[in-house]
């Protein structure tokens, strides 16, 4: 205990030295957060400056080991952290995928010549990477994906469509699933590493509801695959036709992470924020009421989840329980602010709206049960694995 | 503190489930005290509950939980004694426990040394019951107390009406409250007082309710009371109320989450059992997803009351806030959970003989008791300023 007294003077002073205030602002929009890769820019020298002061310090990752770019922090230690920067609502210094998804992926089933370069790239925001993962055909059913590479001796050559690329066009490389064996559904999967610049792949961004384009469509054809990036350098995390175990155990953390922030923006009551633009009216108040409820009461529920994850207590399938409930919950809450809102909420770009900031999150919450494995899909994993009814 | 429970409560809840469910089991007791054939021609036990029980859990340390261990009792805190009402809730035990063990200790816990004195020993023992007499009228609205206690000579005179006092006909104590100054609404000149059973002017129109357990219509005819029976402060007896209502409402969460859990379990296996078109029920997916989102909530519930109970015991700010949304949050889940039971039990469900529909009727009044879902998601928008 005197150790993380310690730990957390020295962080707080530390934090209050190397942030900027600038970065200590609520974030507005994407480019408010720095997602690295070849051809990133910095929104302004204050993202610059903290993103570089945390990269030095192993704070991008602080929980990785310190010799593939981390701080090497206990999880107590980063738990102090975590709550030292929320305190100063500090940002992230630095968003990627690599650090949610392929990162944890390559600490589990990497070779220690992938960890060495590939998370030592992440840690340093030198290479942005996407995910593909769905393809038109393959959304909930993603076993049933039919991107193929065929085996060419020293490389692969890969053909097919990716769908939801988070990001594609402006990634660098890409983790994606790819089908090396046909005749075996779940054991034919090889889950391959390669650069998005490669002969062959093109990208198209997809116009969503809210009017944005996070996800894009993306095609390979003929794109060549080396089998090896180097000595001990595999293009493919774990074995060959095994990349189902990978996808599996990251989709189980995805839904981990996702339920541990699903709660949305959880300190404040929704209805105290309604009602800053006057009286509500009274069945609305009551439906605020109600939401309130519901979201008080799950956050103790995250509390608790995180509390036995870390003394590895609690059912193995909660986490879709957690990733149910919570982004249920969240469109929840954007449909009583946009009720709350009024027709102010209702517009698309004056300046007043910050651009239908309100209109665009709301449509945007409507992903949050598709994506990751929807609602439906979550709770047909609680029936079978957690109340273990018959053939689910 | 970890949301969860440490190594003793663990085991306390080991103790309390076994305990429960050998002694505490509907047919043994709310069965069996329901159908209870009357010597008059009549049915069912004029408590509700059975003496012999109580005695049983003072020999467990039950009912002396939250009593100070320099007074006799065990020392321990909220989420001990929600470990027991879990229990309760499961086995749908019908026992004075909240209103004794939880409130009536709550409200001591702020008496004289004398007032300890007299009422404690028997509740560690087994020998006393108590009752708490909040409500007027049949919705909780424990702001407004009409009921008036007068100045009448060294003590002070009760007159008024109360409602919803459960066990009140059994209780050797009721903790009433009462105005001693002001308006009705206000929010001081409240005052809380230990009424003995044998009062004069206390009188008891003693009704069943839908799950069977006995509830009062207290009249407070001029019940003259000495001034030892004050409960903390004359016109000072909010914040001990509020106290006792805390201790009150997450207890009662607790029960409602062990009926939740019992129901809903008694269903989800139900749904492994039952065939109908040569399937398993439990295999139809329309069937599946109502369970699963159940199992959510619940465990939801679930966490939010221990959560309440922890805060309580650490005299947390925002203990009470939390009292009630958790209060409010079983309300919704364990309605869901006796609702979901009985329709997915289909006929059979709808019968005496089996135990769902029992769920369903504890589950009605625990709902109502110490306030719904509606009264305490009020109760929080207006704590978070809204």
């Amino acid at each position: 205990m005197a150790d993380l007294d310690a730990f957390r003077a020295e962080t707080r002073a530390w934090l209050e030295a190397n942030c900027p205030p600038e970065m200590r602002k609520p974030i507005e929009d994407e480019e408010d957060v720095y997602w690295g890769g070849r051809n990133a820019r910095f929104k302004n020298d204050a993202q610059k400056a903290w993103f570089e002061a945390c990269r030095d310090k192993g704070y991008t990752v602080p929980a990785w080991p310190k010799e593939y770019g981390g701080a090497g922090l206990s999880p107590a230690e980063a738990k102090v952290l975590r709550e030292e920067m929320a305190r100063i609502n500090a940002r992230p210094p630095l968003n990627s995928f690599g650090i949610w998804m392929l990162g944890p992926a390559l600490l589990k089933f990497g070779t220690e010549g992938q960890k060495q370069r590939f998370l030592n790239e992440i840690a340093r925001g030198e290479i942005r990477w996407c995910q593909g993962y769905s393809e038109p055909g393959s959304g909930s059913d993603l076993v049933s994906l039919q991107t193929f590479g065929e085996d060419k001796g020293d490389h692969w050559t890969v053909n097919g469509q990716k769908i939801w690329t988070s990001y594609a066009d402006k990634a660098d490389w890409i983790f994606c699933l790819v089908r090396t064996d046909k005749a075996n559904k779940y054991q034919g999967i090889t889950f391959m590493l390669f650069d998005m610049a490669s002969k062959g792949v093109t990208t198209k961004p997809i116009l969503l509801i809210s009017g944005n384009s996070p996800f894009c469509e993306t095609f390979f054809d003929d794109v060549d695959v080396p089998k090896s990036y180097g000595e001990d350098i595999p293009a493919q995390v774990g074995e060959v036709n095994r990349g189902w175990d990978v996808a599996k155990y990251l989709l189980g953390h995805e839904r981990e992470m996702i339920s541990a922030t699903g709660g949305g923006d959880r300190a404040t009551s929704l209805g105290a924020v309604a009602s800053r633009n006057g009286a509500l009216d009274p069945v609305l108040r009551a439906e605020l009421a109600l939401f309130d409820v519901d979201a008080l009461a799950f956050t103790a529920m995250s509390e608790k989840f995180l509390d036995e994850v870390k003394v590895g207590r609690g059912h193995p399938a909660q986490p879709n329980m957690m990733k149910y409930a919570g982004t249920e919950l969240n469109k929840t809450r954007h449909e009583l602010l946009m009720a709350a809102g009024g027709s102010a909420a209702l517009e698309w770009d004056s300046e007043e709206s910050a651009g239908g900031k309100s209109a665009r999150n709301w449509l945007r919450t409507k992903a949050n049960s598709i994506e990751g494995g929807t609602s439906e899909v979550m709770l047909g994993v609680i029936a079978k694995r957690i109340l273990e009814l018959p053939g689910a | 503190m970890p949301l969860y429970h440490d190594d003793d409560q663990a085991m306390l809840a080991e103790t309390a489930s076994q305990f429960m469910a050998e002694e505490g089991a509907i047919a043994k007791q709310l069965r069996h005290w329901r159908d209870l054939q009357n010597k008059d021609g009549t049915k069912g036990c004029k408590d509700g509950f059975g003496h012999d029980l109580w005695k049983q859990m003072a020999e467990m340390g039950f009912t002396g939980l939250l009593v100070p261990e320099d007074d006799g009792g065990l020392g321990m805190g909220n989420v001990e004694a929600g470990i027991v009402l879990e229990e309760i809730g499961r086995n749908l035990t019908p026992s004075p426990f909240l209103t004794s063990s939880v409130m009536g200790a709550t409200a001591l816990a702020h008496g004289s040394d004398d007032l300890k004195g007299r009422w404690l020993p028997g509740l560690i023992s087994g020998d006393s019951v108590f009752a708490v007499a909040i409500d007027e009228g049949p919705k909780h609205r424990p702001e407004r107390v009409a009921t008036r206690a007068e100045k009448s000579g060294n003590g002070f005179r009760l007159t008024g009406r109360k409602d919803f006092v459960v066990h009140g006909a059994s209780a050797d104590m009721i903790v009433v409250s009462a105005r001693t100054s002001g308006a009705d609404d206000d929010e001081d000149g409240v005052t809380l007082f230990a009424v003995p059973r044998d009062a004069a002017g206390l009188g008891h129109n003693s009704v069943r309710l839908v799950d069977s357990s006995m509830a009062s219509h207290v009249t407070l005819d001029g019940v003259e009371l000495d001034g030892d029976a004050v409960i903390g402060e004359v016109d000072g007896g909010r914040s001990v109320l509020n106290r006792v209502l805390d201790a009150g409402r997450v207890g009662a969460a607790a029960e409602g989450v062990g009926v939740a859990r019992g129901s809903m379990d008694m269903t989800v296996d139900y749904l492994k059992q039952r065939k109908q078109f040569g399937k398993l029920i439990g295999e139809f997916q329309a069937l599946q997803h109502r369970a699963a989102h159940l199992y959510s909530e619940v465990e939801i519930a679930r966490a939010v009351t221990i959560k309440a109970q922890q805060l309580l015991d650490a005299g947390a700010e925002n203990a009470s806030l939390m009292a009630s949304v958790a209060k409010a949050k079983v309300g919704k889940a364990a309605g869901l959970a006796v609702k979901e039971g009985v329709q997915m039990h289909g006929g059979i469900g709808m019968t005496d003989e089996y135990d769902i529909g029992l769920y369903m009727k504890r589950d009605r009044a625990l709902a109502e008791f110490l306030g719904d879902v509606y009264y305490h998601a009020d109760r929080v928008a207006r704590l978070s300023g809204y």
